[in-house]
């Protein structure tokens, strides 16, 4: 069985909604829509306050290159448009619509039926996906486009569909194969025809061997050429890029560089669903699925979502707040992020909303590190957590750098092994964030 | 006796040759150095702080000598005295600096500023800063976690428990401006001590609109530009819903203080108004 | 929800491990060493251990109370850990006045003087050892002959250990190999019986509370060491199985040279160190004045840690290899 090969962590997967149905939520009275996602430039509104507008319909402008259009989840008025409370803990600018029906727009095909054939040329391929103002859905929220559009002189040579999902708890990517195993087949295979590539390997772990079975399934019964599924052996982080394209290709993208330095390109596959809907269906990014879960919820489930929906709509139709909360956390255990308050709509990349009760969530009192060398042998860059974490407490940005820290991918395996408790990753996230900072402006002024 | 008088003569050689390679070597990487920076640190308060911009005493010492005229060099430390006197022994003329103090522009204590969540990470300004917002409504107030109090080398800067809030210590205060580089929202500024020690800043950094602002704290900046109106010398201005206080045009009149909805600005070292010590008296 | 929501950075779960549970860890892989030691040096071990285990958690709560005025944390397991592997270091009928002296050296000095658990460059226990035997040398190396179920404690009849043997040539006297492996031999009282180390081995790895690299690599260098010296002049140098079995080294690279905070953090780093206290040992051994030489390499290897983690990086993700 494949896996990455340096380090790595088991958590306890949680699963607790895995094989649930997945839900449509009832459409809210209003939806904040944010215009600024976490990656890239902001969007620029083209609709002003007061105006009508119909379920797809585009709203924000891309403000450059790596940025993404932002479009209508639902139909109605355009209440205002001002900063509003995000999962990030702070305001961006948003647009909030007032819902008025559910009307869509004529274009977008709305059946059921599935549109295998696609005769569009690349170029028109990542053209749509780009007007469509689809991104990342696993977290990171990196424009979908940017990454089918490889530099000059660089060739993909294997598409990987990120269909681990790493992150304990979560089960959104999970139900989608199962509900849409078919769409996702056609996915990949636009997606390999506006890189030009022949193979696609579709990465799964194996505590999802109904998944697996069922896409090995339907590319023998449905000939799709050129994709196979591998299964992999459980380790977190598997989902992250670099660990999924050792674990598939055994190829490492070297430090700084991107994967298509060894020839691979990796997406999503909740992406690559969205991309089907995009290309075939004409609909751009105007939903998601996202998994409500936790230990005392009342219904852990998968929820089909308008982005822009409050969190705190999505939650109700789980059971509401459990009673013994004490942390929500929007994404996985792992790397999402902990919110004040569900009073913020749901993104492109809210995977999830992951309740945790006062014992689980609050931190325990650090002690002295006593050196055990288990935060090197988790790291699945090859760091020393300990060291980075130490030299960040005290502010040495040139031994940070000389230590690789920009290689961090903030997994959180550190923190989450460290028998001291110690929170590593607060103070490394804090130490890469400094001299990433430092080492561009060093690059500005060459 | 043949052992000691060989062991003698071979110690006495060693030693002879070290003297020569280290007389050469000596020689060889001698640095000529400027002997009036060492007189010049003599005089500075060695303290070592970087709030000149410098790195150490040393290097401000040698930067003194080098510079053509000490117009824009100023240690924080040791103020004008201290200047005066690097000045007389470089025969170059001192600039009239200002004192200047830090203070602190967020009130937002845990009275007037309600917790609305409790963050349970490191305890690092910096740290929570990039995460979010803070635990209370505002996104631009004192998240008191002390990254000031830590960076402050003279003992001048404590977060109150109480508030939730740090204080500066007048006296202590070299206005290095350590703490203000180790803010993360840039709540301390530099301002001039003013006559008597007496200012007059708005102690608030929120850019939220007046009810989200006042909503989150209740003695939040609301931007209602009331101060604005009232000052006769045009030293207030009101940029992303917060006011701003000019230090070099305030006169200290106080009239935006008594005008001021809020209370977000704040006066120090003044005497109790007439009204306020007429009514005390009266009761 | 009356409490207030928690906000911090990711991860928002840990994987549940703790200081505590990897100290009790090793201090459950020492069982069997310790019921062997019971069992062979009977009261003698009994007294010095329970002595050593006490002494050593008094001593830390006194310091840390005391002298340091912070909350203990004897809780933690760290100084019971190193009170029983101080006492497995030491002969069985050693009074407990010297016991105690060694505790207090392995705390006071080897621990707490350099801020308690985590910043000490020595293991303590093995301070504490050294100290005892550069200051007692005759109460150290007069080691009781094992007997089974022994009453006695300082009226224990003495004898010499297969290492003295081995010092003076005279290899017709070593103990017979099963002797070796069960324990039946004079010594320290934890480091007799090979097959109760192994036991504790085995289950230390199966915990993943240690890796592999630092005693196979110290047991594989002496192995190869001993076993060119002895085929160079079987006549002179013992086999490299008796080295194997005899005198503190299977504790020592077990359980000694293991320690976390005194060893490297990097798998490479941890090879190195455990060939640098493999090599000494048996230098000590074959051509020292000391029949035995583990503690003196840990220690010698201790001091090189820090060096070896400055020099000897992990292989980092996506490094391009040297030879290409």
């Amino acid at each position: 069985m494949k896996t990455f090969k340096i380090g790595g962590v088991h958590p306890a997967e949680n699963k607790f909604s895995a094989g649930k149905r997945i839900i449509d939520t009832p459409l809210p009275k209003q939806v904040i829509i944010p215009l600024a996602a976490y990656i890239g430039a902001p969007s620029v509104p083209v609709v002003a306050k007061g105006d009508q507008v119909k379920v797809g319909q585009l709203v924000g402008k891309a403000g450059g290159y790596v940025s993404s259009n932002v479009h209508s989840s639902v139909s109605g008025k355009v209440a205002k448009i001002e900063p509003a409370l995000d999962a990030s803990g702070y305001k961006r600018m948003s647009m909030f619509i007032d819902v008025e029906g559910d009307e869509w727009l004529d274009t977008i095909d709305r059946t059921p039926d599935v549109v295998r054939e696609c005769k569009l040329t690349p170029e028109e391929i990542v053209k749509k996906i780009a007007d469509a103002g689809i991104v990342g859905l696993g977290g990171a929220t990196f424009p979908a486009h940017v990454k089918l559009t490889p530099p000059p002189g660089k060739k993909a040579e294997v598409l990987i569909i990120n269909a681990v999902e790493c992150e304990p708890y979560l089960t959104c990517d999970h139900q989608l194969m199962l509900e849409h195993s078919e769409e996702i087949l056609v996915g990949v295979t636009i997606l390999m025809k506006a890189l030009q590539v022949n193979r696609a390997v579709i990465g799964i772990e194996n505590n999802k061997s109904d998944a697996i079975e069922l896409m090995q399934r339907q590319i023998r019964v449905l000939s799709f050429q050129g994709i196979e599924v591998q299964p992999l052996k459980v380790k977190y982080p598997q989902g992250g890029e670099k660990q999924l394209i050792d674990a598939i290709t055994g190829r490492q993208v070297p430090s700084g560089a991107l994967p298509i330095e060894v020839g691979a390109v990796v997406q999503n596959v909740a992406t690559t669903f969205a991309i089907y809907e995009a290309v075939q269906k004409n609909k751009p990014l105007i939903d998601r699925i996202v998994t409500i879960t936790g230990k005392s919820m009342l219904n852990p489930g998968n929820y089909r979502v308008r982005l822009g929906t409050p969190l705190k709509n999505v939650v109700e139709q789980a059971g509401g707040i459990p009673a013994d909360t004490g942390k929500i956390v929007a994404g996985g255990p792992m790397m999402g992020r902990a919110v004040a308050s569900l009073d913020i709509p749901t993104a492109k990349g809210s995977a999830g909303v992951l309740f945790l009760n006062e014992k689980e969530a609050r931190r325990h009192a650090p002690s002295n590190c006593i050196r055990c060398a288990k935060c090197v042998s988790a790291c699945p860059m090859g760091l020393e957590p300990f060291l980075l974490a130490r030299l960040a407490d005290r502010h040495m940005w040139d031994e940070l750098e000389a230590n690789r820290v920009y290689d961090c991918i903030e997994c959180g395996s550190c923190s989450y092994t460290c028998p001291a408790y110690r929170p590593l990753l607060d103070n490394i996230r804090y130490g890469k964030a400094t001299v990433m900072g430092i080492m561009r402006a060093r690059n500005a002024k060459k | 006796m043949n052992v000691i008088v060989i062991s003698l003569i071979t110690l006495g050689v060693i030693g002879a040759l070290a003297a020569v390679i280290l007389y050469f070597v000596a020689k060889k990487f001698y640095v000529y150095e400027d002997p009036r920076v060492d007189e010049v640190e003599a005089v500075l308060p060695g303290a070592n702080c970087g709030g000149c911009g410098y790195p150490g005493c040393h290097g401000f010492a040698d930067a003194c000598v080098k510079a053509d005229d000490l117009g824009k060099m100023l240690c924080p430390v040791g103020g004008a005295p201290t200047m005066e006197k690097v000045g007389a022994i470089l025969g170059k003329t001192v600039a009239a600096a200002e004192p200047t103090v830090a203070v602190v522009r967020c009130n937002g204590t845990c009275e007037h500023r309600p917790r609305t969540n409790e963050y349970d990470g490191v305890k690092s300004c910096a740290i929570a800063h990039s995460l979010y917002g803070g635990e209370t409504g505002c996104a631009f107030g004192c998240l008191g976690l002390g990254d000031c109090e830590a960076a402050c080398q003279f003992d001048a800067l404590h977060i109150n428990p109480e508030t939730g809030i740090p204080e500066i210590d007048e006296e202590k205060c070299t206005s290095c401006g350590a703490c203000v580089k180790a803010c993360p929202r840039q709540l301390i500024e530099l301002r001039k001590k003013g006559p008597k020690s007496r200012r007059i800043y708005v102690a608030c950094r929120n850019k939220d609109k007046g009810a989200v602002a006042r909503k989150a704290c209740e003695v939040a900046c609301i931007g209602c530009s009331k101060c604005v109106k009232v000052c006769a010398f045009e030293a207030i201005t009101v940029t992303d819903n917060l006011a701003y206080i000019d230090p070099q045009k305030c006169r200290l009149c106080r009239k935006c203080v008594a005008e001021c909805p809020t209370g977000a600005i704040t006066e120090v070292n003044f005497p109790p108004r007439k009204e306020a010590v007429e009514a005390a008296s009266a009761e | 929800m009356e409490n207030k929501l928690l906000v911090s950075p990711s991860p928002h779960v840990h994987g549940g491990d703790s200081v505590s549970k990897n100290m009790y860890g090793v201090i459950i892989a020492l069982i069997p060493a310790y019921l062997t030691a019971l069992y062979f040096f009977g009261v003698g071990a009994f007294v010095v251990s329970v002595t050593s285990v006490l002494s050593c958690v008094l001593f830390e709560y006194l310091i840390q109370r005391f002298l340091l005025k912070t909350t203990p944390t004897i809780g933690d397991g760290s100084a019971v850990l190193t009170g029983l592997l101080l006492s497995f270091n030491l002969p069985s009928n050693l009074p407990v006045w010297i016991v105690v002296i060694g505790a207090l050296v392995a705390i006071g000095i080897g621990k707490m003087s350099f801020g308690g658990l985590g910043n000490n460059p020595f293991n303590p226990a093995l301070v504490g050892r050294v100290f005892l035997l550069i200051s007692f040398p005759v109460q150290m190396t007069t080691w009781p002959r094992p007997l089974a179920f022994n009453t006695h404690y300082l009226d224990a009849e003495t004898g010499a250990t297969p290492l003295s043997f081995l010092k003076g040539g005279a290899f017709e006297q070593l103990p017979a190999q099963m002797d070796l492996l069960l324990g039946n031999i004079g010594g320290s009282l934890g480091e007799v019986s090979a097959i109760a180390l192994l036991i504790g081995l085995v289950y230390l790895l199966a915990r993943k509370i240690i890796t592999w690299h630092i005693p196979v690599s110290i047991l594989a260098t002496v192995f190869v060491f001993t076993a060119i010296l002895h085929a160079a002049n079987p006549e002179v140098y013992a086999s490299p199985l008796v080295h194997l079995l005899t005198g503190g080294l299977l504790l020592g690279a077990i359980f000694m040279a293991t320690d976390y905070v005194t060893s490297p953090m990097s798998h490479l780093g941890m090879i190195v160190y455990g060939i640098g206290i493999g090599i000494i040992t048996v230098v000590i051994r074959v051509f020292g004045a000391y029949p035995e030489g583990v503690s003196f390499a840990i220690l010698i290897m201790n001091a090189f840690t820090p060096l070896i983690n400055t020099y000897i990086k992990p292989k980092r993700f996506g490094e391009k290899k040297k030879a290409n």
